[in-house]
This record gives C-alpha cells, structure tokens and sequence, in this order.
C-alpha cells in the first residue's frame, strides 16, 4: 500500500522502542512516523522511543520539531542515534542520550587507554547549569563552567575562565590528568578516584593547576610551576 | 500590526514572574501598546488574580485551544486600561492540555490583532516551560538575587541557547540595595558577573507589590514606587528605549558626584 514499512522499522528493546529510520528526505521520514504512529495510537502511548536517524544531519529546529510533536501524542523521545556528529551535537544541546546504554562512570572498570596526546574536546562555553560534557580525552573550555555544569573527562581539563562547576579528570583512572582554570573555585573536583572540594579563597584571583601528588589533590598557583 | 511575543521565565518559583508579567503588562498598555496576556501555568493560574480579572472569567487558554470557543472570547478586556487583555488558564487541567504547537498556532492568530504578547511561564523547564517558550520572539528571565535562583537562571539560559531561544534578556527581581551594601545579597554585578547575558531590568524589594497583587492592582497602574518605575522602565527598554537604571539612583548624591570624576 505505501513503503512506509520499508522506512521506518520499530524494534523493542530494554529502554523501550527502538525506531530505526530509513533513508529518504527529513519531512518524508517525519511525516511517515508521525502517520504511523497516528494509525496505531495506543501502540504507542506513552513509549520511551530512542530513535536512529543514520546520517541525517539535524538541527535543533528539526530534531525539536520531531520531540514536540511525539511529546504531544504521550511519546517520549529520550536518544537519538546517529552518524553525523552536527546531529550528535544537536541532540545533546537538546539534552537527549546518543548512546543506548548508559554510560557508566565506573573508573576501575576499564583498562586505563592511552590516548593521543593530540585527543581534546573543545568547548566554547559558557557552561551553564544543567550542561553535562563526557569526553574520553582532554577537554579545553574557552568560557566559564557555571555551578551545576559538570565536565567528565578520561583526560585532562583545561578552562579558559571561572571553573565553578564540578570536574571529573582522569575519570578512567589516569593520576597524571591535571584541571588548570583561570579561577580555581570548583564545587568539586576529582582526579582519578580522589575527590576534594574547594577551600574558601581570599586573595587575589590567579591560574592555578589542581593535580595529584603523593595520592592527595591539591591546586597551585600556575606561576610557581616553572620554580619548582 | 504584528505582535512580539515576549515569555517570561524563571527555572525556579516564587521570583515574581507573574507579577512582573502583569506589570510590564500593564506598563505597556499605560503607553498605548495594545497587550494580551497569556497565563501559561495551567492547573496553578495566578495572573488572573494578580491583574484583578478572576471574576470575569468564563472562558481559557484551554477552550480556545480545544475549540470550544473563539480566541476572541476567551481574551478578558482590563476595565482600566482598554487596550490590555488576559487570556486565562484553565484551573481544572494540566500542563499537558496543550502542546507547543498548539501554543505557536494561538500566537500565530493573535499576533494580528495586538502589539504585545506576553506569556507567563510555570516554573520549572519541563513541558509548561516548553510550551510557554515555543513562540517566543524574545524571552525575559527573572531571577532573584540569590544563589538557588541564580543558578536555575542559569539553567534556564542554557536550555534557551540549546532550543535557538536566545539570548535571552535578564530581570533581576526583589533587590535590596541596603542588604547588597551590607554585603548580605548577591549585587547585580555578582549575577551578571555568573549569567553572562544582557540586563532589561533591576526590580527593588518593594512591599507595595505585594499589597498591590492582593488587591489586583498592578503597581505600574501608578508609577510612583520604586518597583511600578522599574517596570515601567523594562516596557520602555522592550519598545527599543534607552533607559538608564534606576539602580544607580539608590547611590547618594556624595558616591554620585565622585563617579563621575
């Protein structure tokens, strides 16, 4: 009757629905869902849909577009699957998984890699509460990172502003990583697997560089680096 | 004519989003704008009571959505200013009684008939939020001068800038100036300093508010006080006036005087 079965293919798993979508143009796919879903209602009422949009490459209006309309029929779009990273980047700015198991910030779970020394992540921040950044390398932030932003790297973190949120470095269990901020004033910090908090500062504003030593962690000022 | 859609948003509750709606309201019907409303907190409807319109209420939001009446007639007229309306929520229902999209359609029909739109958004970022945001031309956050408000501020920003809502336009609501000398609150410049994005408006502590929302008389009906100026003020800046703040006027004449050597 129409290939609607051939573009949209619904699988269940652990996390709810799994709705693979074919290749044909963005409102082509959209209105074949939405007709979809339409014709089978109750079917879908209330589903958590993870959705794989393969190399469809969405932005915010388009993928927004999508979760309002599902949201209006009882269906909750909580991932979105894809290979194009401008989709990957979209749907985490919406606040939606990309991955279907959900990550695990076990640090004795998994061998400690060696990453290039080149694998960074680049922010452009600010990053505001609520913003969550999981990267299995470094992680340079060029802006502030609010309270209630968190940034979970395998690597080092380096902010080129305030870092008042919380940072995870060396999350997989490297001791070398180091956080390095403008303004040292975290809500939390942890390398590896020492956690501390930041102590009431008084005096003037400087860099400074939070690492490990001697399994403590404790932050310098940058200047004092070079002496040592 | 073709409206601005203006939302007004918070993260956190209690900060005085409806009260500042129904006063920038009010401000700009004061100046011969003509303004509808929209109470957007279904199930929690306040603005109705703060604009003195409870009683003339028949039909909401939610009928005109559902169709059981015209736009026009779910849209209350103030007495006192002619060129000002209110579209009420439905008491009775839930956030979820209407969607996004149906929001952008009511806004889409209104936008022809008035100069202004402004939505009061429910608090929190779940689905009222998004329904309230998602015909905005423009969204002001009212944040208190405190850290816990500060910071869903902050939230709220962040999710403007993600959904393309941005940038969005600061109010900072409630500010005693004598507590920020005392250092015991958070200064304009602490907020602006952790929120990073443009200031439309500095409300001061002011207990005139909360007499005027009681009798359902919006303060910027008179602009005597001090909170009914700086509304009045937030009106002016929207309609694309320079207005310098009334915060530098809570300085003394003496600390004026040395600033501007």
């Amino acid at each position: 009757m129409d290939e609607t079965p051939s573009l949209i293919q619904i699988k269940g798993i652990r996390d709810g629905l799994l709705i693979t979508l074919g290749s044909a143009a963005w409102p082509v796919l959209v209105a074949a869902f939405v007709k979809n879903v339409d014709e089978r209602s109750s079917f879908f009422h209330g589903a958590r849909v993870a959705l794989n949009v393969g190399s469809n490459e969405l932005r915010v209006a388009e993928l927004s577009g999508l979760r309002d309309q599902l949201s209006e029929r009882g269906i909750a779009l909580w991932a979105v699957l894809s290979e194009s990273l401008i989709t990957e980047t979209t749907a985490q700015n919406l606040g939606l998984a990309t991955r279907l198991s959900k990550p695990r910030p076990e640090p004795t779970r998994e061998v400690v890699k060696e990453l290039p020394a080149d694998a960074a992540k680049w922010v452009k921040g600010p990053l505001r509460s609520g913003a969550r950044i999981l990267f299995e390398g470094n992680v340079v932030v060029l802006g502030d990172v609010n309270p209630g932003a968190e940034i979970i790297a395998g690597g080092s973190v380096v902010v080129w502003g305030r870092l008042r949120g919380v940072v995870h470095a060396g999350a997989q269990g490297d001791e070398k990583a180091v956080v390095c901020a403008l303004e040292m004033v975290p809500t939390q910090l942890r390398i590896a697997t020492e956690i501390a908090v930041s102590p009431k500062k008084q005096g003037k504003i400087q860099p400074e560089v939070a690492c490990l030593k001697d399994g403590q962690l404790v932050a310098e000022p940058w200047q004092n680096l070079g002496r040592n | 004519m073709t409206a601005k859609v203006v939302t007004v948003a918070s993260g956190k509750g209690g900060v005085g989003k409806t009260t500042s709606v129904a006063n920038i309201a009010v401000a700009l019907a004061s100046r011969g704008q003509k303004v509808t409303c929209i109470d957007g907190d279904i199930g929690l409807r306040n603005l109705d009571v703060i604009l003195g319109l409870e009683n003339r209420i028949v039909y909401d939001l939610v009928d005109v959505i559902e169709g059981r009446c015209r736009l026009r007639q779910a849209m209350i007229r103030d007495k006192r200013l002619p060129d000002l309306y209110l579209i009420p929520a439905a008491q009775t229902r839930d956030k979820t009684a209407i969607s996004p999209s149906d929001m952008v359609r009511l806004c889409d029909e209104l936008r022809q008939e008035v100069d202004w739109i402004i939505i009061d958004s429910p608090a929190g970022i779940e689905r009222g939020f998004k329904n309230a945001i998602a015909a905005a031309d423009r969204v002001l956050v009212m944040t208190n001068p405190e850290v816990s408000a500060v910071r869903d501020a902050d939230r709220v920003i962040g999710i403007l800038d993600a959904e393309e809502k941005g940038p969005a336009a600061l109010v900072i609501n409630r500010l005693d100036p004598a507590m920020v000398k005392r250092g015991d609150m958070l200064s304009v410049e602490d907020v602006l300093d952790l929120l990073a994005v443009e200031l439309i408006g500095i409300v001061p502590e002011d207990e005139n508010v909360i007499v005027a929302s009681n009798r359902g008389q919006p303060l910027a009906l008179e602009g005597k006080t001090k909170a009914g100026q700086a509304f009045q003020n937030i009106a002016r800046r929207l309609m694309g006036e320079q207005v310098p703040f009334l915060e530098l006027e809570t300085q003394n004449l003496f600390q004026r005087l040395l600033g501007r050597k």
